[in-house]
Formats: C-alpha cells, sequence, structure tokens
C-alpha cells in the first residue's frame, strides 16, 4: 500500500518493487479467523509481486482463490508470506524512478533528498 | 423474568481519575458492543453513576473495554436519606434477593466510604448495619461466589468532611473493568519509550474511543515510540505507523530511562514492545516517512487513526523541506545525516491530518487526536472541522492552571470531494496561542523540575 506519489514527477508510484538483501522467516501462530479477516483488506495484486520479488510466490496462485474463508491451505499459505516472512534489510523500489528506499531493520524508509519532493 | 426487571440499574463506580473522559469512553463502547443505555445519574464529581440497560450481559459488555470503570455493580438500593437506603434494602423481593442469600453461596461484603476515612472497627460496625439481610451462605474473603457494595459517599470537600453521607448505595458486584490493564502496559516496564510516550490509559482510552476491535488497521502517522499502538493492539488492532524520526523508530534516540543507559539497546524499538505484551502478530509495519508527503495508494482503509500530532511542545514540529545541501540519510551511524526539515505549521498539520483522515478511513471509522488549548480561551466553535468528518467526543485533560489538551474524536461521515472543505483557524491566531501555550508548559515543567530536583543528579 505504500506509494513514492511523494516524489517530484511521479504520479502513481505504486506498487512499489521489493528487493530483499536479508530476510527473517518466523514461525508464528496461524490465527485462520485472523487471517480471513484480513485477506479483503489486501490487494491480492500486489501481495503476490511482492511475495513473488522476494522468491516465495511458488505455492501462491496468482489471483485470489474463491471462497477462501474455507480453504484453510490457501489461508496457511497466506499466513505464511504475511505474517512469517519479514524483509530485514533491503530495497522498496519506485517503479517510476527506480529510486530506492532502504529497509533498515525491517523498516522501510521513505525520506527524500530536498530535491526530490514534490511541493 | 418478569418485564420490571428486565431493564435492570446498575452503579458504574469509575476511578477518580481522567473525570472528563470517563463519559465518552462508556459511550464508544456502547456503541462499539451494541449497548443500550440509559443514563439515570451521571454528574462531574460524583464517581458512582448509574445506568439501565437490558441486560446483566450488557453491562459486562461495558466493563469488558472500559479503563475508566472500576467496577458495574447491580443497584439495590440507592438513597440520600440513611433511613429509607434501608427500607429499599428491605422491602427487594425475595424472589430478587433469594439466590444470592443462598446457604450454599459464599459472599463478602465490601465497604468505600468516598470522600473520608474509616478505621477497622468502623467498617466492621458498618457491615454489621446490615444484618436483617437473611445472608446465609458462609463468609469468603477470596473469590467468594457473590461479592456486595456498600457505598458511603461523602463528596469532595477534603477540608469540612460532612458527618452524614450525601449519598448512600448498596448492590452487587457484577464485573470489573479494565484497570488492571494499566499496570499491565505500564511504561515503568516497557522496553522501549521515548519522552513521548503517551501513558497506558489514555492509549487505552483512545483505542476505546477509536472503536478498535479485532482485526481492525490502525495507524499513527505521527508513531513515535509507538505508545499508542500498543493500546490498540491491546484491543485486537493490527497496527501500523509513521514517523518523521528515523532514529525513534529504530530506537536509537538517546535513551529516556537511566538504568538503561548502560545496558544495550537492541531489542530497543516498536516491535519488542509488542512482543513483550504478545502482540507481535498484530503488529504489520513501521515506516520513516514525513507526513506532510503523499505516503499511500487511494485504496488503503483504515479502521481507526489514533495520534499525538507534534505541537512543537515537547518536540519540533518538523517536515522535510529545502535550503541546505542534503546528506545520505540511510546511514544509520551518522545521525546527523538526516534532510534538513522545515517548519511544519500547526495550521497545516491539522489541515492535513483532518483530510488524510476524511480519505483513508474507511466510512463510519474513526479519528482520534490531540489538540493543545489556552483553557480560558477555548473556544468549541473554532475546534478544526471537515466536511466529511462528524466530532463525537472531545474530552478535556488538564495540564496546568491554564494549559490542557482536548482528545477529539471524529467519525468518518461522507466521502471527499472536490469542493470538500477543511477548517481550520487561521496559521497567525494558532502560532499566537501556541507560544503562549508553550511558554506556560515550560513555566509549568520548571515548577516541576525545581520540586523534582533533589531527585535528580544529572549524570550529562
Ligand atoms: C507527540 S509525538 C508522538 C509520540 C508517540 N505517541 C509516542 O508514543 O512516542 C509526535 C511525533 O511526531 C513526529 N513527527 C514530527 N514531525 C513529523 C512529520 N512531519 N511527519 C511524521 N512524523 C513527525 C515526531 O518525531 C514525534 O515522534
Amino acid at each position: 500500500m505504500l506509494t513514492s506519489k511523494c516524489m517530484k514527477g511521479v504520479t502513481q508510484g505504486y506498487p512499489l518493487g521489493i528487493q530483499a538483501r536479508e530476510v527473517k522467516v518466523t514461525e508464528s501462530e496461524f490465527n485462520i479467523d485472523f487471517v480471513s479477516r484480513v485477506i479483503p483488506k489486501l490487494d491480492y495484486d500486489t501481495l503476490w509481486t511482492a511475495a513473488d520479488g522476494l522468491g516465495y510466490s511458488t505455492d501462491l496462485p496468482k489471483t485470489l482463490v474463491e471462497n477462501y474463508e474455507s480453504n484453510e491451505d490457501f489461508l496457511k499459505k497466506i499466513h505464511h508470506v504475511l505474517l512469517e516472512i519479514e524483509v530485514l534489510e533491503g530495497d522498496l523500489i519506485c517503479p517510476e524512478t527506480g529510486r530506492k528506499f532502504p529497509i533498515t531493520s525491517g523498516i522501510p524508509n521513505m525520506l527524500l533528498n530536498e530535491d526530490e519532493v514534490k511541493y | 423474568m418478569n418485564e420490571s426487571s428486565a431493564l435492570r440499574k446498575y452503579i458504574l463506580w469509575f476511578a477518580y481519575e481522567h473525570l472528563d473522559f470517563r463519559f465518552q469512553e462508556i459511550e464508544s463502547i456502547a456503541s462499539l458492543l451494541n449497548v443500550d443505555l440509559t443514563w439515570i445519574h451521571k454528574s462531574a464529581e460524583n464517581p458512582f453513576w448509574l445506568v439501565e440497560v437490558r441486560s446483566e450481559e450488557d453491562v459486562v459488555k461495558l466493563t469488558s473495554r472500559s479503563v475508566t470503570l472500576r467496577y458495574a455493580i447491580e443497584l439495590w438500593s440507592s438513597s440520600s436519606q440513611r433511613e429509607d437506603f434501608h427500607d429499599q434494602l428491605k422491602s427487594l423481593p425475595t424472589a430478587f434477593t433469594a439466590p444470592y442469600f443462598d446457604e450454599n453461596v459464599s459472599y463478602k461484603v465490601k465497604v468505600e466510604v468516598f470522600g473520608s476515612s474509616q478505621t477497622q472497627a468502623e467498617k466492621v460496625q458498618r457491615i454489621e448495619s446490615f444484618s436483617y439481610l437473611p445472608l446465609k451462605g458462609p463468609v469468603k474473603l477470596n473469590n467468594p461466589d457473590v461479592s456486595f457494595q456498600y457505598i458511603e459517599y461523602y463528596g469532595h470537600d477534603t477540608v469540612n468532611i460532612p458527618c452524614e453521607p450525601h449519598h448512600f448505595y448498596f448492590g452487587r458486584i457484577v464485573s470489573e473493568g479494565q484497570r488492571d490493564l494499566i499496570k499491565k502496559l505500564s511504561l515503568k516496564s516497557r522496553k522501549f519509550i521515548g519522552n513521548t510516550s503517551m501513558d497506558p490509559q489514555l492509549s487505552l482510552i483512545m483505542a476505546n474511543q477509536a472503536l478498535v476491535k479485532n482485526g481492525s488497521l490502525v495507524y499513527d502517522p505521527f508513531v513515535g515510540s509507538g505508545s499508542l499502538l500498543i493500546g490498540a493492539a491491546q484491543f485486537g488492532g493490527l497496527v501500523m505507523g509513521a514517523d518523521l524520526d528515523y532514529l525513534m523508530v529504530h530506537g536509537m534516540s538517546r535513551p529516556t530511562r537511566k538504568q538503561a543507559r548502560h545496558k544495550p539497546r537492541h531489542e530497543e524499538n516498536i516491535l519488542a514492545n509488542m512482543k513483550q505484551y504478545g502482540f507481535a502478530h498484530r503488529y504489520v509495519d513501521v515506516v520513516v516517512a514525513d507526513f506532510a508527503l503523499p505516503l499511500w495508494h487511494d485504496s488503503f482503509k483504515l479502521d481507526a487513526i489514533i495520534t499525538d500530532p507534534p505541537y512543537g511542545v515537547r518536540e519540533a514540529v518538523e517536515r522535510l523541506g529545502t535550503a541546505k545541501e542534503d546528506k545520505n540519510i540511510s546511514d544509520r551511524h551518522l545521525p546527523t545525516h538526516i534532510p534538513c526539515k522545515i517548519h511544519y505549521s500547526m495550521a497545516q498539520l491539522l489541515h492535513d491530518l483532518l483530510s488524510f483522515a476524511a480519505k483513508h478511513l474507511r466510512m463510519g471509522a474513526r479519528l482520534v487526536t490531540w489538540i493543545p488549548v489556552i483553557r480560558l480561551e477555548y473556544d468549541e466553535s473554532q475546534l478544526p472541522r471537515h466536511d466529511c468528518l462528524r466530532l463525537i467526543a472531545n474530552s478535556e485533560q488538564i495540564l496546568s492552571t491554564n494549559g490542557s489538551r482536548r482528545l477529539l474524536t471524529y467519525g468518518k461521515i461522507g466521502e471527499p470531494k472536490e469542493e470538500t472543505r477543511t477548517i481550520v483557524e487561521e496559521e497567525e491566531t494558532y502560532r499566537q496561542k501556541y507560544s503562549r501555550y508553550i511558554e506556560e508548559n515550560r513555566k509549568h515543567k520548571m515548577e516541576d523540575d525545581h520540586k523534582g530536583k533533589k531527585f535528580k543528579n544529572s549524570t550529562e
């Protein structure tokens, strides 16, 4: 859901690309209700593309499956990419300018230099 | 159950703290959990309020979320006259009281004298004044089956305490509020805090105002040390935040806790706090970003925004800006390498915040935020307004003789269009007011510092 709209000359800035140098995979408790509640809040295409960029898209269907609430297998996969994979070090990349926004200790830095600011 | 008992009366016993927040908190919880309630008695001073709800379940719902409530008590008797009070109690229908007076039901009677004090002997005497109640069960002080509460309310004049209480109450304790959370989430034991961390009670109140529930997506655009996210996560919110201060969100600013100064500082960040309380799975993300610039996709929709914006009282109000030459911001070892920041005006910030909320909240969702106020000059009609947001609640926290801050709760009532207006006061007015506000606070702080001097031992 992050964009690089803040930049001069960028209109959409979405979706941002993602590149990881260090990924942490931690196991976390699977909560079926929780995952099914989160899915409608997501832009599935973007999630898939992000997972793909990180190399975790192999078992993930390209489009949102129907009746996912009752598809435990699918929900488990979403749980995995959403909650268990964390990019510790890497970059978010503006799709229009290629500008990289560094991710450090899992926190993206969207600050710009003065000459890049739109307003 | 017959018709007359279908509507039940309860005493809501509030903590004597944050008085102006109690009503709004209960109203918010009632609207979140679909509780129909009718106020019978509420007052600015008295911490014992009376409500009517449809069922006991409803009152339990209120205490399941409230941090301003101590107890909910089923009302058995209430009067300003001692005799009348006892008469009411004596004439309760047996069908109503019998289940609690049964010989197999253990019980205890608690006594509260609000606004006065009592010795152990006086307490025993008070309990004995109810000897006419046909209580047959065994007395049990720990975890009894039923707890009765007797209350004598003496008012607030601590100098001239009246001989007779202003009011008498008796009832059966139904449930307890969430005051324990205040201790559980205490800043004293929290891994990562900053000098702007909000105390847990107010953070929880804010989460209640924002109607946070399981799975709500909650955002704080001025997240700092993330204290507001803790309150929201406690009630099931999925939390995210942003802040301009790279060092702060990375837990690299100067530690505010003395004893922490020599400890290794890793694992001191918002995620560490979330883990500490077992909320790691509710942590979505934190981003370093300037609120003055657009960051989110239009389709990004939130269930709540809770925030404590920078008003230049304790921290600089900044945004990224022009002027000096830039440096490499991603270099974490050089804290000076941060893009230069220009003053972010209060009027502009409020304007941006309301517009952001109108755009990114889902319909009906809430923005909960603070605004500093000079008490004598406060004028409700001057509060920031937006065509798509309705002011739902407004509670004051008094900070000094002249200064206070108000917690504002807005609900989204419309989608913004081209011609939508946001109304904030002229910048000039704000500037004049807030420079005075800051001055007030500084004076206040200096007095505090002065008082606390002998306890402090500066190591700087
Ligand atoms: C009153 S503090 C909020 C503190 C927070 N509630 C906490 O738990 O620590 C305001 C925060 O706004 C941040 N801030 C100031 N200007 C900002 C901007 N233009 N964009 C985003 N954050 C900003 C400051 O770094 C500070 O952390």
